[in-house]
């Protein structure tokens, strides 16, 4: 075994929907993140409510994860079918753990058979079945059982008359399976003693970081129609954003939600909803709307693979074309992408104080790899939280609330029950907002819509080695294992820079500068046009992208071997215009 | 041209419906400003796409908040408005093609939830603006410029479906008697829950209904229109199913029903949760 190996393990569970597949990872995840290393789930599952093959892993590192991996250091088979559909991700000294109740294989190879319901069965908890399967899996990576005990106390301390009985049971549930395994004779190394951060930490998945983020900047109302992969932000708001003065609903379509975000936007609510591809393509006239009558509102879209349904449950980045452009006309919508879990939540917030600050509609750019993806972050600050309130106007009546104020174009915003009555209108308007076709307003008022975006300017980026053969840029989601490579690139000797926005729509200012001097820029992303190197070009930058559209996330080892042979390449035409 | 904006580029025909529905609208809404003592302010008006929804702009006097927003959206965006600002008083007005044809999906949400919402129908069976083409409301048989060979669709009978699926208040009126109709429309506004006022509001250009609702003697026409008898039950939803199988076209209030609206239901969750804070989810997510 290599040695870094010690630094970092990829564990997989590996059967159907509905066996506790993610439970498994999610208990692993959370006994090593009590322990101190750094953890990231994935999962990935089809589009049914029980049964069809599926998988949840977690990747164990003394250092913050950036991605879901190269391949897998230990294989959990829960069916024959899953371990013959994962065993090639396995790496060269990977070991699988095969579930000997269901099927059995050939002697000889680099795994070992299991019967955890039968060892279950024998701790008088037919439920731990999950806990003999992770004591087998500590074993392999040398992972402390206590650490385990601690996690399995934790759990199912429920102040309930039967808890020590169940802690006992899944202790000696988790000694089993490392009998097991260490009756087996097979190990992957030893993970290394933790290197835990110096600041708190909190665990906790995409989706509800990003709802958290527009809940702390002040969201009061939501509504939302159930698509995967953003339906658990609508299920945490129903939850959550509850008492008085806050509203959180399901409608009936994402023509009515993208319709009652408007309407409460205008009311003076700051309004948000989530969707995915399918809900954002109805919701085009709506965010027409919002940029016409300019009308604070945020909206999610959760992105999977498209186009049509698509492939609901399932990695891709290819809205984005959508998103710049989501409705017809002369508009265009900002957009912020968040590329960790941990950017959820700032981009959740700064997408509330973006809606407000620009009298708008904003895009939240997130995706399903990381939606559902649970990590332990940094605890955010919530006391650093700006939070950002729309201009309202509070003179007397007969206001013209579409007249220009300063060079942004802005002017404060009338809100129902004060003073400034004015028609909020979707028809091209004039000061007052009665509907007009004269072509001052409409010059006006196109270029006073567009100027606005200029206040948006303040989203994370990232600039480093600057001067490079290439730049690599990424977006949103796929920044994880972009970073991964870069570092790796750079570790290699390969001559490569790293730039970075949150925001892709407008580009910050600084952003725009580096892209000018850079020579070439190499996008990965997941979608088959290559959305974002498009973007660029258009913008008059040297971008081409590095494509991938299997319905999965990048691997690190993918993009460090194409973009490694691209600066090959690029090394020996330097000087030339590119693309 | 409207009285206060003369560059507004929008004009009713001579002898539109909607100058009467208008005119009832306006004072409805003074009379229930008086009655409630609630600010003009208060009062927002949340237009569709049509001849109709344009009365958002030609509304003389005091101006409410208006929202003229995108064909057929009216219900979801007063539902934003409402619930997100329960103080505010929230009248949808748009025509039979916005409310009955493209925004039909809408309907019934409403009724279910029984938002505290009015929505005035102008209701012309046709769609004006875009120059005459048949609309849920034309009369199967009829020709317009989209039915060439007469339309070959039944004819929805509007009443009878906000019946079915749940409408807390409905009445049904014409244009031709603002007076009786901004009573209509007040004590719709009064009812607490999803009121439709479904009203007659002819089109003089592409379907001229005047003789045929109100009759017209000298040609021999009967007219169609009737009062709702003084005996009716309103409260009796058979009484209301019996008075819709009569032909032709109701005067007055038709059904109501009172049962707790969406916001009813809101504060009773909000009084058994109380309001979360950031900092408390946060700390539901502790390491």
């Amino acid at each position: 075994m290599s040695e870094n190996h010690s630094q970092d393990f990829v564990i997989r569970f590996a059967g159907e929907g509905g066996q506790g597949l993610v439970t498994s990872a999610d208990a692993m995840a959370r006994a090593a993140a009590n322990a101190g290393y750094y953890v990231s789930t994935f999962s990935t599952f089809p589009s049914q409510i029980m049964g069809g093959p599926a998988s949840s892993q977690v990747r164990i590192s003394t250092s913050p994860v950036l991605s879901s991996g190269d391949s897998v250091d230990v294989l959990v088979s829960l069916d024959e079918y899953a371990y013959n559909n994962h065993r090639e991700d396995l790496s060269d000294n990977g070991v699988a753990i095969y579930n000997s109740g269901e099927f059995q294989l050939p002697g000889g190879g680099q795994y070992f058979g299991i019967d955890a319901d039968e060892l279950a069965k024998s701790t008088g908890n037919t439920r731990a079945a999950n806990m003999v399967t992770i004591g087998a899996v500590a074993h392999l990576i040398g992972f402390s059982l206590e650490e385990i005990d601690a996690f399995i106390t934790a759990r199912f301390t429920r102040g309930r008359p039967g808890d020590d009985e169940i802690i006992e049971s899944n202790k000696k549930a988790i000694r089993l399976g490392a009998d097991v395994a260490a009756n087996s004779g097979f190990s992957v190394g030893t993970l290394a003693p933790p290197s835990p951060p110096d600041y708190e930490q909190i665990m906790i998945t995409g989706n509800a970081a990003l709802a958290l983020g527009a809940v702390t900047a002040g969201v009061d109302f939501y509504v939302g129609y159930p698509i995967s992969p953003a339906t658990t932000i609508l299920v945490w708001m129903e939850q959550n954003l509850v008492g008085q003065g806050r509203f959180a609903h399901q409608v009936s379509s994402e023509i009515e939600a993208i319709s009652a975000i408007v309407g409460a936007g205008y009311a003076g609510k700051k309004s948000m909803t989530a969707t995915a591809g399918p809900g954002l393509s109805l919701m085009g006239e709506g965010l027409g709307l919002a940029w016409m009558a300019e009308i604070p509102c945020v909206v999610v879209d959760v992105q999977r693979g498209g186009p049509s349904t698509g492939l609901p449950t399932k990695s891709e980045q290819s809205d984005l074309m959508t998103c710049l452009h989501p409705g017809h006309g002369d508009m265009t919508v900002p957009i912020l992408a968040p590329g960790s879990v941990e950017e959820c939540f700032e981009a959740g917030a700064l997408a509330v104080n973006w809606a407000e600050r620009y009298q708008g509609p904003i895009i939240v750019m997130s995706e399903f790899g990381q939606a559902e993806k649970g990590e332990n972050i940094r605890k955010p600050d919530l006391d650093a939280v700006n939070v950002e309130t729309r201009s309202v106007y509070n003179g007397s009546n007969g206001y013209a609330r579409y007249e220009s104020w300063g060079e942004n174009g802005l002017s404060p915003m009338p809100i129902p029950g004060g003073p400034g009555a004015y028609v909020a209108n979707g028809s091209e308007h004039d000061e007052i907002g009665d509907t007009t076709h004269l072509p001052r307003h409409h010059i006006r008022l196109t270029e006073r819509r567009f100027k606005k975006m200029g206040l948006l300017n303040d989203a994370h980026i990232e600039i480093e080695d600057e001067g490079a053969t290439a730049m690599i840029m990424s977006w949103g989601s796929s920044k994880g294992p972009a970073r991964e490579a870069y570092e790796r690139l750079k570790a290699d000797g390969v001559d490569v820079g790293w730039l970075y926005s949150m925001a892709l729509n407008p580009l910050p200012d600084e952003m725009k500068a580096a892209l000018e001097r850079a020579n070439i820029v190499i996008v990965p992303e997941l979608n088959y046009m290559g959305q974002w190197s498009a973007v660029l070009r258009q913008h008059g930058y040297r971008a081409e992208s590095v494509t991938q559209y299997t319905g999965l996330p990048f691997k690190p080892a993918t993009l460090v071997d194409r973009i490694a042979a691209r600066v090959a390449e690029l090394r020996t035409e330097k000087g030339k215009v590119l693309v | 041209m409207s009285n206060r904006n003369p560059e507004y580029d929008f004009v009713w025909c001579p002898g539109c419906g909607d100058f009467g529905v208008r005119r009832a609208l306006e004072w409805a809404l003074e009379r229930h400003v008086a009655e409630h003592e609630i600010p003009q302010s208060n009062y927002v008006i949340v237009a569709g796409i049509g001849c109709s929804g344009n009365m958002v702009h030609l509304m003389e006097g005091d101006q409410p908040f208006g929202l003229h927003g995108i064909h057929g959206r009216t219900l979801p965006l007063s539902f934003g408005v409402k619930m997100g600002r329960p103080d505010l008083q929230a009248v949808v007005v748009a025509g039979d093609g916005d409310f009955l044809a493209i925004g039909g999906e809408h309907i019934g949400p409403a009724a279910a939830r029984n938002v505290d919402v009015t929505c005035v129908v102008m209701d012309n069976g046709v769609y004006g603006l875009t120059k005459g083409q048949s609309s849920p409301t034309t009369e199967m048989g009829v020709t317009t410029s989209s039915t060439p060979y007469g339309k070959i669709e039944s004819q929805m009978m509007p009443l009878k479906y906000y019946l079915t699926i749940g409408v807390s208040y409905i009445a049904s009126h014409y244009s031709s008697k603002p007076r009786d109709l901004a009573n209509v429309i007040q004590d719709a506004m009064n009812h607490k829950g999803f009121s439709i006022v479904h009203v007659q509001s002819p089109c003089t250009t592409y379907n001229d209904t005047y003789d045929i609702l109100k009759g017209n003697r000298r040609k021999g026409i009967p007219g169609i229109a009737w009062e709702v008898p003084e005996d009716h039950d309103p409260l009796s939803r058979q009484s209301a199913e019996d008075l819709l199988d009569r032909p032709g076209i109701p005067l007055g209030l038709i059904y109501k029903e009172e049962r707790p609206t969406l916001q009813d239901r809101v504060d009773e969750i909000a009084e058994a949760n109380p309001r979360r804070t950031p900092a408390d989810l946060l700390a539901s997510y502790a390491l």
